[in-house]
C-alpha cells in the first residue's frame, strides 16, 4: 500500500509537471468575485421572504405574536424547541407539548425521532430565495431541523439579509462561527421518480416560516 | 453513417427506459433556461465569469491544493491524498477498520461512483447503504445509475413499486409519495445505526478550509449529524478560491442542475463538532482523490476540470435524450461524459464515445463554467482518428514483413521476385502505404545480377 505521503507527493508532483511549474511559484490572483448587495427596504424584504417560501409549498407567517401562532400549530401535538435564546424570550418554550433545553446526545437524538415537530429560530435568512440560515451550536442542534417530520423556524425580522450575496459579504464571515452552517431553502424533496415532486424525504416535508 | 457500440445499445433499450428519459431530461432542460433568463439579464456573463474563476484555479492547483490541505488540518479534519481509485478506496477502508466500524451511510457522491466504493466494502463486510432516494433503488435493484444528478431517470414508477415490493419494503404502491415514504422510514433507522457516514463535496473553499454539501433531500446532513465520523471523498479539482465564490456558484448550480433557485440545503461544514454540540461528528477526513484528473491536466483539454457535475449538458443534449445514460460506458454520461470517459480511460479505450453527438453545440451553450464541449469532442474525435490511423499503419508494416519474411524462406520465390524486381526495379513512388513507409527509409539500389545468377555462371 502507498504511504499516504507518498500519494500526496505524487499527485503535487504530477499537477506540477502537467501544468509546467516549480515548487512554490507564485499564484496569480483569481478574477473579482461577484456580490451584488441591492438595497432593500425591511418591508419588502419580509414580503418577499414570506412569498419565496410559500412559492416552495412551505407556509409563512408574519406576526407580532409568534408564541400564539406557534401554540396553534402545535395544537396537541408534541415537539422540541432548540435552545436559541429568543424561543425562550417569545415564551415559545413554556407552551404545552413543547420540550427544551435538551444536551446530550442520546437524548436529542431520541427525542427528535418521535416528536412531530422540531422548532427552530434562525440566525439569518435570505429574503430573495426565502431560505434559513442556521449555526449548528450547543443552542441550535441540527437534529431539530431534520428528524421531526416538521420544521417551525421563528425569525426576527432584522435577521432577514436581501440574499445570498449579502449573506457573504458580511464580515466577519458568519459561518466562521460554527463547524456546521446550513442554508435551508424549503421543505425536503426529490423529483427521482418519474420527476414528480415529492416533499419530505429525509428532512421535514412541512417547513413553517414565521417572521416576527 | 457508420453506427457505433453505444447506437447498438440504445437500440436494445426498451421503449418505457426511453420515454423516461426522454420525458425527464426534457423537463429539467426547459425548466432551467426559463429560471436564468428570468433572474439574470445576462446569464452568459455569469458564466463566463464561473468559468474563469474555476480555469483560474485549475491553472493553479499545484498551489491550491496545499493551501486547502493547511486549513483543513488547521480546522481539525484529517486530510489524506489517493492517486488510484484502488487508493481511494483503501484510505475510506482503512479509517473504517481503525474505528471498527461496520457500517457506512452514503450520500450521492460522483467520486464514488467512479472508485466502485460501494462494492470494495461490500467484499470487505462493510454495509454502504446510499441515502439519495434514486441512488437508493439503484442500489436496491443491483443497477447502475444513468444520470449524473438524476440517477433513476431511467426507471419509472411501475418498475420502482415492483423492485420495493420484491425488497420486502411494504406491498405494490406506485405512488411516488408513498414509494418515498417507505425509504424515509427504512433509512431513518439505518442512520441512527451507522458508525460513519460518507459524503462528497461540491465546493471546497480555499481561503477557509470549508466543505460546501448540497442536497435536495437532506440525506447529507443526516450523514453528518447522525454518525460519529465524516468521511469527504473529494476530486482534487473542486476548489475555489473563496468563500465568496460561493454566491455565484451554488446560485449557477442549483439553477443549472435543477431549475431551482437554491438547492434545498446547502451545508458548509469547517470541522468536526465542537465542544457541547450535541450533533455531529467527532471526526473528520478528507480524501483528495487524483484518479484520472492530473492526466486531463497534462492534456489539451484541461478545462474539463471546471466541470461542477451540474447534468445541464446531458438534459439539453439531443442524444442523451434519445439514448439514456446506460449507452455510455462509464458512470459519467451525456456529453460530458463523452468528454470525460476517453480521457480518464484513453481514447484507444472508448473511441466510439466522442462520436455520440450530433454537434449540434447545445451542451456548450448551457454549461455553467462555459466548457466548450463541442469544440473538445470535435478534438478528441481527431485524436481517435489520429490512434486509428496509426494502429491502421502499423497493421500494414506487420504484414509487409510478416511476406518478406515468407519470401526469404522460400528460395523459389525469392528468385522469381528478384528477377521480377530487377526488370521493373524497386517499387517507387510516393504513393499509397508503401510510399509513406518509404518516405523515411531509403533501400539499397538492386545489383545487376543476384548472387545466385553470379554463382550458376562462374
Ligand atoms: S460540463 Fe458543464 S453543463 Fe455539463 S455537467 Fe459539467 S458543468 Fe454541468
Amino acid at each position: 500500500m502507498e504511504t499516504p505521503l507518498v500519494s500526496r507527493d505524487y499527485i503535487l508532483h504530477r499537477i506540477r509537471t502537467a501544468l509546467g511549474r516549480g515548487a512554490g511559484q507564485a499564484v496569480a490572483d483569481p478574477p473579482p468575485a461577484r456580490i451584488r448587495v441591492p438595497q432593500v427596504s425591511m418591508e419588502l424584504r419580509v414580503a418577499s421572504m414570506l412569498e419565496r417560501v410559500r412559492a416552495l409549498a412551505g407556509e409563512a407567517v408574519a406576526s407580532s405574536d409568534p408564541c400564539a401562532v406557534v401554540a396553534n400549530l402545535i395544537a396537541g401535538k408534541t415537539a422540541l424547541a432548540s435552545n436559541a435564546p429568543y424561543l425562550a424570550e417569545c415564551g415559545i418554550c413554556g407552551l404545552p407539548g413543547v420540550r427544551s433545553g435538551i444536551t446530550g446526545r442520546e437524548e436529542l437524538r431520541e427525542i427528535c425521532a418521535t416528536v412531530d415537530i422540531g422548532i427552530t429560530s434562525a440566525d439569518y435568512a435570505l429574503a430573495d430565495t426565502g431560505t434559513l440560515v442556521l449555526l449548528s451550536s450547543p443552542r441550535e442542534a441540527r437534529m431539530i431541523s431534520l428528524l421531526p417530520p416538521a420544521h417551525i423556524a421563528v425569525v426576527p425580522r432584522e435577521r432577514i439579509l436581501t440574499g445570498l450575496d449579502e449573506l457573504f459579504a458580511l464580515l466577519p464571515n458568519p459561518a466562521e462561527a460554527s463547524s456546521s452552517m446550513v442554508l435551508i431553502t424549503g421543505p425536503s424533496r426529490t423529483a427521482d421518480i418519474e420527476q414528480i415532486l415529492v416533499r419530505g424525504v429525509h428532512g421535514p416535508g412541512q417547513l413553517t416560516v414565521i417572521v416576527v | 453513417m457508420r453506427t457505433q457500440p453505444i447506437d447498438q445499445v440504445a437500440a436494445g433499450l426498451p421503449a418505457e427506459t426511453k420515454t423516461a428519459v426522454y420525458e425527464g431530461s426534457k423537463i429539467g432542460h426547459e425548466k432551467r433556461t426559463k429560471l436564468l433568463f428570468d433572474h439574470y439579464g445576462d446569464p452568459n456573463r455569469l458564466r463566463t465569469l464561473a468559468g474563469e474563476i474555476k480555469q483560474h484555479v485549475v491553472e493553479n492547483l499545484d498551489t491550491y491544493l496545499p493551501a486547502v490541505e493547511a486549513r483543513l488540518v488547521a480546522n481539525g479534519a484529517k486530510v489524506h491524498w489517493a492517486a488510484t481509485a484502488e487508493a481511494a478506496c483503501e484510505a475510506v477502508y482503512s479509517i473504517l477498520k481503525a474505528r471498527g466500524a461496520k457500517k457506512l451511510v452514503k450520500a450521492k457522491t460522483m467520486v464514488s461512483e467512479e472508485i466502485e466504493l460501494a462494492d470494495y466494502l461490500e467484499k470487505r463486510g462493510i454495509e454502504a447503504l446510499e441515502t439519495d432516494l434514486g441512488e437508493f433503488i439503484v442500489q436496491l435493484d443491483h443497477d447502475h445509475p444513468s444520470h449524473i444528478i438524476k440517477p433513476i431517470i431511467h426507471k419509472n414508477r411501475r418498475q420502482i413499486a415492483e423492485l420495493f415490493e420484491k425488497s420486502g419494503l411494504g406491498a405494490y404502491d406506485d405512488e411516488p409519495g408513498m414509494i418515498t415514504q417507505r425509504a424515509r422510514q427504512f433509512l431513518r433507522h439505518k442512520y441512527l445505526e451507522a458508525d460513519a457516514g460518507l459524503t462528497g463535496a461540491n465546493f471546497v473553499v480555499a481561503e477557509s478550509g470549508r466543505l460546501v454539501i448540497v442536497t435536495n433531500e437532506g440525506n447529507s446532513r443526516f450523514c453528518l449529524a447522525a454518525t460519529r465520523c465524516h468521511i469527504a471523498l473529494v476530486g482534487i479539482e473542486k476548489i475555489l478560491p473563496r468563500d465568496r465564490d460561493l454566491a455565484l456558484f451554488l446560485n449557477l448550480l442549483a439553477r443549472s442542475g435543477t431549475a431551482q433557485q437554491l438547492t434545498v440545503y446547502n451545508e458548509f461544514i469547517l470541522g468536526p463538532r465542537a465542544a457541547g454540540q450535541p450533533d455531529g461528528p467527532d471526526e473528520m477526513h478528507v480524501i483528495f482523490v487524483d484518479n484520472g484528473r492530473t492526466d486531463v491536466l497534462a492534456s489539451d483539454c484541461r478545462e474539463i476540470l471546471r466541470c461542477i457535475r451540474c447534468g445541464a449538458c446531458l438534459n439539453t443534449c439531443p442524444v442523451y435524450r434519445k439514448i439514456g445514460g446506460h449507452s455510455f460506458p462509464w458512470v459519467y454520461s451525456g456529453p460530458i461524459g463523452a468528454i470525460l470517459t476517453p480521457q480518464f480511460m484513453g481514447v484507444q479505450h472508448e473511441p466510439a464515445l466522442p462520436f455520440a453527438s450530433s454537434l449540434c453545440g447545445a451542451c456548450g451553450e448551457v454549461c455553467p463554467v462555459k466548457i466548450d464541449i463541442p469544440k473538445i469532442l470535435l478534438e478528441l474525435r481527431s485524436d481517435v482518428k489520429k490512434a486509428d490511423a496509426r494502429e491502421h499503419k502499423n497493421r500494414l508494416e506487420k504484414l509487409g514483413f510478416r511476406a518478406f519474411a515468407w519470401m526469404m524462406t522460400h528460395p523459389r520465390i525469392f528468385e522469381m521476385a528478384g528477377r521480377i524486381g530487377r526488370s521493373m526495379g524497386w517499387p517507387s513512388g510516393n504513393k499509397g502505404p508503401m510510399g509513406a513507409w518509404l518516405s523515411e527509409r531509403d533501400l539499397p539500389p538492386l545489383p545487376a545480377h543476384s548472387f545466385r545468377d553470379l554463382w550458376r555462371r562462374r
